[in-house]
């Protein structure tokens, strides 16, 4: 019986080192892997978020239109004044109203699509919530004001189906009504809704998704009917879902200054105060402030979705 | 005795065409009131799409199910007196362990000092009190399965349909929770339709037995006569280890035209006398026994020996002479 030669090992190169090294070091490997992405979100995002919270702190001197390097409150103060704050609260009642149409929505589609849908039916209904969003923002916004305009698509419709009493009554409703539906905060909501729905649907079809069938079918069998079912088994285990899809649709209407610009009436939204306030007149520190206005509703959001429990079956 | 359970020439096809699967095949099947029913059989059989057309999430594309002398064939899972334990628990992840039990007497509308007392009694019956405040995600896999239990039993079912609800278990557990399950039956008199394809929880747990195999049921009845008369080849090979013989073997060997031979009911003895005597092909230790290979002839047969001190194990090459009983020989039906 002869030896067996074991094998000799290759002598330790460079490479071989550092991939040994590598391995035995895992933190070293995750730094290098992590360092990129929180350089990115260190300096590039939170830095320019902590600029604009220090400009909020400055002031514009009226007469120069130089931003006065000097921390003092009178941003925050000048926010309370009744236009900024009907403009603040305008704007959350809409992502309120965006959010809860893009929720009803999006549930019965979500369902569908998470648990009927097959093959290419499924396929088909996935490019047809993603569609739009392959499309420029300003093409279909622009599209919208076509389609709302006075002698636009809908209101053509409407004429032939001899319906247009049925708009002209909508549009004589205070606060939501307008001239025209492209001059109507029902207009601003429609579009809204329609640009921000697929960042609910998809969400809450991936928390649908998530729920195994003997679930439901174990509601049903211990005597739960469809609706029992909904309520305290589907709708508490999409709620996740629905908080992540909520976020996008509260946190995109709240802070959006284009659609309102395009499409709507004269009245204001954070974001175009924002945008007038920094372009047109100049006031840095002033928009600064407003801008930390949508930061704190939505901390506030989620701090109530958070005692909700919206989270807990994450 | 009142019926539980009747399936009238039920059938169950998925698919369309060429790609039509008979799931289930024209069943009839009567389960007693009071009984533990076990459906066996491989999987792919039939057996659970016969226990989702009693429970009602599949419909049946032929026949008609009763439950109670109820025709409940197109009734939808809610307004059925049936709960399920399913295979993987269903437990609801979001709810407490004590709403989870409680569940069936929310939907009905039970007042909530009334329904948590229920929960409690019937988490102390499946032994695990003081649970209640815990989620799911925080029991282990057989406190799950007691709790879907307790879930199935709140509402007090005339039936209770299991699907192989001790699958995941590990074999300790499984064979406590076999007894424990058999004995609450006893206990609550409930009718059981236990699912598994494991032969000996079926042997072990039930009244009767009911062989599924290709969507077909191929014999209903007691352990006993599964075991000792299997009606058919494949109960025969299904339901325990077993010689079955066919052909000449079969003719020379036990005179009939179909046999099969329990490997436990084959001795070793003398040449003089024996039955079958050929060369050992392989022997394999399984603790209490060993499992002989004896070419005889062209045929293999098992023997099932006892092991132990005074048991020497046969070696293989060695002759071996085998005898049996004229009573351990069961004729099958020719297929």
């Amino acid at each position: 019986m002869t030896a067996l030669a074991l094998p000799v090992p290759p002598p330790a190169t460079l490479r071989r080192r550092a991939s040994d090294l590598l391995y035995t070091r895992r933190g070293l490997l995750l730094m290098a892997l992590l360092a990129p992405p929180l350089l990115w979100f260190g300096v590039i995002y939170l830095g320019s978020l902590f600029a604009l919270l220090a400009n909020a702190f400055f002031r514009l001197d009226d007469f120069t239109g130089q931003v006065v390097r000097e921390v003092g409150f009178g941003n925050f103060v000048a926010l309370l004044e009744a236009a900024n704050l009907d403009a603040a609260r305008r704007s959350v009642a809409m992502a309120i109203a965006v959010t809860l149409a893009c929720t009803g929505l999006a549930l019965p589609l979500a369902y569908y699509m998470a648990r009927h849908a097959r093959g290419t039916q499924k396929a088909l209904l996935y490019i047809a919530v993603m569609l739009p969003l392959w499309s420029s923002y300003l093409v279909r916004l622009y599209a919208w004001k076509l389609l709302l305009a006075k002698e636009g698509a809908i209101s053509w419709v409407a004429e032939r189906l001899h319906a247009t009493w049925v708009l002209d009554a909508v549009l004589s409703v205070p606060l939501i009504g307008g001239p025209s539906l492209s001059f109507s905060t029902l207009g601003t909501f429609i579009v809204f809704v329609y640009m921000w729905l697929p960042f609910m649907v998809l969400p809450v079809m991936a928390a649908i998704e998530r729920i195994p069938a003997s679930t439901l079918e174990a509601s049903a069998d211990l005597g739960a009917r469809p609706a029992r079912t909904l309520r305290h088994v589907i709708l508490p285990l999409a709620l996740p879902g629905i908080a992540a899809g909520s976020i996008f649709t509260f946190s995109l209407t709240l802070g959006d200054y284009i659609i309102p610009q395009v499409i709507g009436d004269s009245t204001l939204f954070i974001g175009q105060v924002v945008y007038r306030q920094q372009g047109v007149a100049g006031n840095l520190p002033f928009a600064a402030a407003f801008s930390l206005v949508p930061i704190v509703v939505i901390g506030i959001y989620l701090w109530l979705a958070k005692r909700q429990g919206a989270f807990d079956a994450l | 005795m009142t019926t539980a359970v009747t399936l009238d020439h039920v059938s169950c096809v998925f698919g369309q065409g060429a790609q039509a699967v008979r799931a289930v095949d024209s069943v009839d099947l009567t389960i007693d009131a009071g009984e533990f029913f076990t459906l066996l059989g491989p999987s792919g059989s039939g057996k659970t799409t016969c226990l989702r057309m009693i429970g009602g999430f599949t419909l049946p594309t032929a026949g008609r199910v009763l439950i109670g002398g109820d025709d409940v064939t197109l009734r939808p899972p809610y307004a059925r007196p049936v709960n399920t334990v399913f295979q993987d628990y269903a437990l609801f992840p979001h709810m407490s362990i004590r709403d989870n039990v409680a569940y069936p007497l929310m939907v009905r509308k039970v007042a909530r000092a009334e329904r948590e007392r229920r929960a409690e009694e019937l988490l102390a019956l499946v032994q695990l009190p003081g649970v209640g405040d815990r989620r799911p995600a925080q029991l282990s896999g057989g406190q799950r399965q007691r709790v879907a239990l307790a879930r199935a039993l709140v509402s007090e079912p005339q039936l209770l349909l299991l699907d192989e609800p001790l699958g995941a278990l590990d074999l300790k557990l499984r064979e406590q929770m076999q007894s424990e399950l058999k004995a609450l039956q006893r206990r609550l008199g409930i009718t059981f339709l236990f699912i598994t394809h494991d032969q000996h929880e079926a042997l072990s747990m039930s009244d009767r037995i009911g062989v599924f195999n290709a969507g077909r049921l191929e014999q209903v009845g007691t352990p006993h006569q599964v075991y000792d008369t299997p009606a058919t080849h494949f109960v025969a090979q299904f339901v325990g280890a077993a010689n079955v013989l066919a052909g000449d073997a079969a003719r020379r060997l036990t005179g009939h035209a179909r046999a099969m031979l329990r490997p436990e009911r084959i001795r070793l003895g003398a040449p003089a006398g024996a039955r079958a005597s050929g060369t050992v092909a392989e022997a394999q230790y399984f603790g209490a026994f060993t499992r002989v290979k004896v070419d005889v002839a062209g045929t293999t047969l098992q023997a099932d020996l006892a092991s132990g001190p005074g048991h020497p194990a046969p070696e293989p090459g060695h002759a071996a002479h085998l005898h049996w009983d004229e009573g351990a020989v069961h004729a099958l039906q020719p297929a």
